[in-house]
């Protein structure tokens, strides 16, 4: 039988195993939602469109499977390049439907035409422009297929019209070969042995793991290999939750923001063991004294991550859990090395590291502590919620001091720092999670970016919790102009905030305002336990910073500490 | 240095703008850039000429062969090559001078297209050395017009796996 080209997209869909679309609709995709009431899909409106790519992003995130959303042409697929460069960054599997003008229109500066495909060029994986209805079908096997293998990373399909409304016979392709796209999985057996050979000789070594860990599942071989071996762990912001941070091998995050014993390992270890990450700038400082001790060892599924920013020793383009696995096989067969007693004394030393200069805050003062409500929703939730952030000093605490023990629990916007991220991204992690805490760490100015989406939270019944760390500011920036430019505030102060908790009721949400630090621990929990979308206004210390800090451009042991 | 890479990739529309957005976007510089089809029709070859240190020239070939559209990526600096470029030109020529233009386009065994009485057009294969000699010889003559392709380059025939 034929269909149009919009039920074959549907069709498509659910070949592809897709329960949720996050949309919102508009003339050139009405053919799409004309036809979407006849299939079991949960279609979220959300209130605009960058929402609902941040939400499909946190669906994906923390689900492990491909978010998809479907919104129109023109300003619809403009609202969502930001949400599509964020999960570009961090290597998040979206597909991405935009309506597009007719065929016959293209070009011809149609009524909300827009080159989408020409856009989103540089921040997706892939992307496609659909000429023919029959080529329809192959095209969305491909891109889920590009979306979710190798490197995973956001697809856009942009559908013009009257392929919508074409008709074609529907069979959807079981398999799929791509003559130029072979992901490569299996790791070099020569450089492996390599690796072997230099973990075998360290006495420093240390385990650096970023967001492939997670998205290879590579979490549990990680967490094995870590302690069979006896090797300290640190992580980059996206590595967060791929190794249990209640284990003593856990030195916390490392970089910009990272523990005094993590940045000091880095510069002391005399073999790095990078997994699944990419050592972005913010990760490194100054590149030139990163590591500046160690050999390292670079696993990583995407060839150009390697040797991009630091010179490797030995480079392993292979899927992070099948290296590890590959690696832990061959280490674990040693007869001649004891691991139990190999890098004791660098134990000791990294020991002392951490408990000379562990994360900590001033504790006195008239005003709450950021920190100390990160803290209590830890002790709240004892670790098992899924955390999302916005972006700025909300985002650094969140990562500080609450403890990740599980992957897909720390959901955070790490290469781009999108504020307006974390909001949507927790209505998506909570319609993959009905039976979780999900809860936004958020900062006065973030949730203003896409606070609209509390009416989607609503509507569906949401219970996601805002807990907005409200200072008054641009909090992040201002702390650089604080330490790096004389305190000019310029443009930082956030001198209006609306009333939060009046914002809350007026959208059908429940509003919480603490100011007292006795409050913290009662109306959290009352938050946290309830039913219902809720924002907490927490009157936090207007001019704490983030501890420790490394300069932009300085080395990592070049540290201020609290 | 200067490297010469082989691309090879899908023909079909918005390929060319992947590959010059890639270089545009990470701060690569393209030197001379040549495409069209191959004998397989849905496969054309592009020709890129560029310069980095040896890092850069990695990361260019690796970003290249990450496009889901780039089937393979070939650095012909490290194989035995031909390289050709073609130029076409006007070269302002008198009574007085044609003979000896004409003589220059023979040594060089260049071709003439097309003569008029002020003009000849010239056409010109060879290698960029080859092609700035002659340049170098017709200048005084005034050349009014000039066209020049981007390098070609041949190792053997590239073929799919
Ligand atoms: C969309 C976007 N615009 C600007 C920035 C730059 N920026 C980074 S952190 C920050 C301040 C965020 O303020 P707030 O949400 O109140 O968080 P705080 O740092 O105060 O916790 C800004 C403006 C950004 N990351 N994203
Ligand atoms: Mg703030």
């Amino acid at each position: 039988m034929e269909l149009t080209g919009a039920q074959i997209l549907l069709e498509s869909l659910k070949k592809e195993g897709v329960k949720y679309i996050f949309g919102f609709p508009g003339g050139a995709v009405i053919d799409i939602y004309h036809y979407l009431p006849e299939y079991d899909f949960e279609h979220i409106l959300v209130r605009h469109e960058q929402g609902a790519v941040h939400a499909a992003d946190g669906y994906a995130r923390s689900s492990g499977k491909v978010g998809v959303c479907l919104v129109t042409s023109g300003p619809g697929a403009t609202n969502t390049v930001t949400g599509i460069a964020t999960a570009y960054m961090d290597s998040i599997p979206l597909v991405v439907f935009t309506g597009q003008v007719p065929t016959a229109l293209i070009g011809n500066d149609a009524f909300q035409e827009v080159d989408i495909v020409g856009i989103t060029r540089p921040c997706t994986k892939h992307n496609f422009l659909v000429k023919d209805v029959k080529e329809l079908a192959l095209t969305i096997k491909k891109a889920f297929h590009i979306a979710r293998t190798g490197r995973p990373g956001p697809v856009l399909v942009d559908l013009p019209k009257d392929v919508m409304q074409a008709k074609a016979e529907f069979s959807y392709p079981d398999k799929i070969y791509l003559r130029s796209y072979n992901p490569h999985y299996e790791p070099n057996k020569k450089q492996i042995k390599r690796a072997i050979n230099l973990l075998c000789k360290s006495s420093r070594p240390l385990i650096y793991a970023g967001g492939g860990v997670i998205s290879s599942k590579a979490n549990e071989i990680l967490t094995t290999f870590a302690r069979t071996f006896r090797i300290p762990v640190t992580t980059t912001l996206m590595g967060l939750g791929a190794f249990p941070a209640d284990d003593e091998l856990w030195l916390g995050m490392l970089g910009m923001h990272g523990t005094y014993a993590a940045n000091m390992s880095v510069n002391n270890a005399d073999v790095l063991i990078s997994v699944g990450a990419r050592f972005d700038d913010r990760v490194t400082g100054k590149i030139s004294t990163f590591a500046p001790r160690a050999k390292i060892i670079h696993i990583d599924i995407d060839p150009t991550s390697i040797r991009k920013n630091v010179q490797v020793d030995v480079p392993l383009v292979a899927d992070c859990k099948l290296a590890l696995e590959n690696l832990f096989n061959f280490l674990v067969d040693m007869d001649d090395v004891n691991w139990e007693t190999k890098h004791v004394e660098w134990l000791e030393i990294v020991k002392e590291w951490k408990n000379k200069h562990p994360l900590r805050y001033e504790k006195s003062g008239t005003y709450i502590k950021p920190q100390f409500v990160i803290e209590k929703i830890y002790d709240l939730t004892k670790g098992e919620a899924i955390i999302t952030t916005e972006v700025g000093q909300n985002q650094m605490w969140a990562a500080q001091f609450y403890n990740y023990k599980y992957p897909r629990t720390f959901i955070s916007s790490g290469g781009l720092g999108t504020m307006g991220y974390g909001f949507p991204a927790a209505i998506g992690a909570q319609i993959a999670n009905p039976d979780k805490l999900v809860i936004d760490i958020a900062g006065d100015g973030s949730i203003q970016m896409n606070i609209q989406e509390l009416a989607t939270a609503v509507s569906y019944n949401l219970p996601v919790k805002i807990i907005i760390l409200n200072n008054g500011y641009l909090g992040m920036v201002r702390q650089w102009q604080e330490l790096f430019y004389n305190k000019n505030y310029c443009a930082t102060v956030l001198q209006k905030n609306p009333n939060f908790v009046a914002l809350a009721k007026a959208y059908g949400a429940e509003g919480f305002r603490i100011d007292k630090q006795e409050d913290v621990e009662p109306v959290l929990k009352q938050a946290l336990f309830s039913k219902n979308t809720c924002v907490v206004d927490v009157i936090v210390e207007p001019e704490e910073n983030v501890y420790p800090m490394v300069p932009a451009g300085a080395s990592l042991t070049e540290m201020l500490l609290v | 240095m200067r490297h010469v890479l082989s691309v090879l990739v899908e023909n079909e529309a918005g390929v060319l703008s992947r590959v010059a957005g890639l270089f545009s976007g990470r701060g690569f510089n393209i030197e001379s850039l040549n495409v069209a089809p191959t004998l397989e029709p849905d496969v054309s070859l592009m020709t890129i000429t560029t310069r980095g240190d040896e890092q850069i020239i990695e990361q260019i070939v690796k970003q290249l062969r990450k496009l889901i559209t780039v089937i393979k990526v070939v650095d012909l600096s490290y194989e035995q090559v031909v390289e050709r470029e073609m130029v076409l030109m006007k070269v302002n020529t008198t009574d007085n001078t044609r003979a000896e233009v004409l003589r220059i386009v023979d040594i060089f065994r260049c071709k003439v297209i097309d003569v008029s009485l002020t003009d000849l057009t010239i056409e010109v294969t060879g290698t960029q050395s080859k092609i700035k000699a002659i340049i170098n010889l017709l200048q005084r003559f005034g050349i009014k017009e000039f066209v020049r392709s981007g390098t070609v380059a041949i190792k053997r025939t590239m073929q799919l796996d």
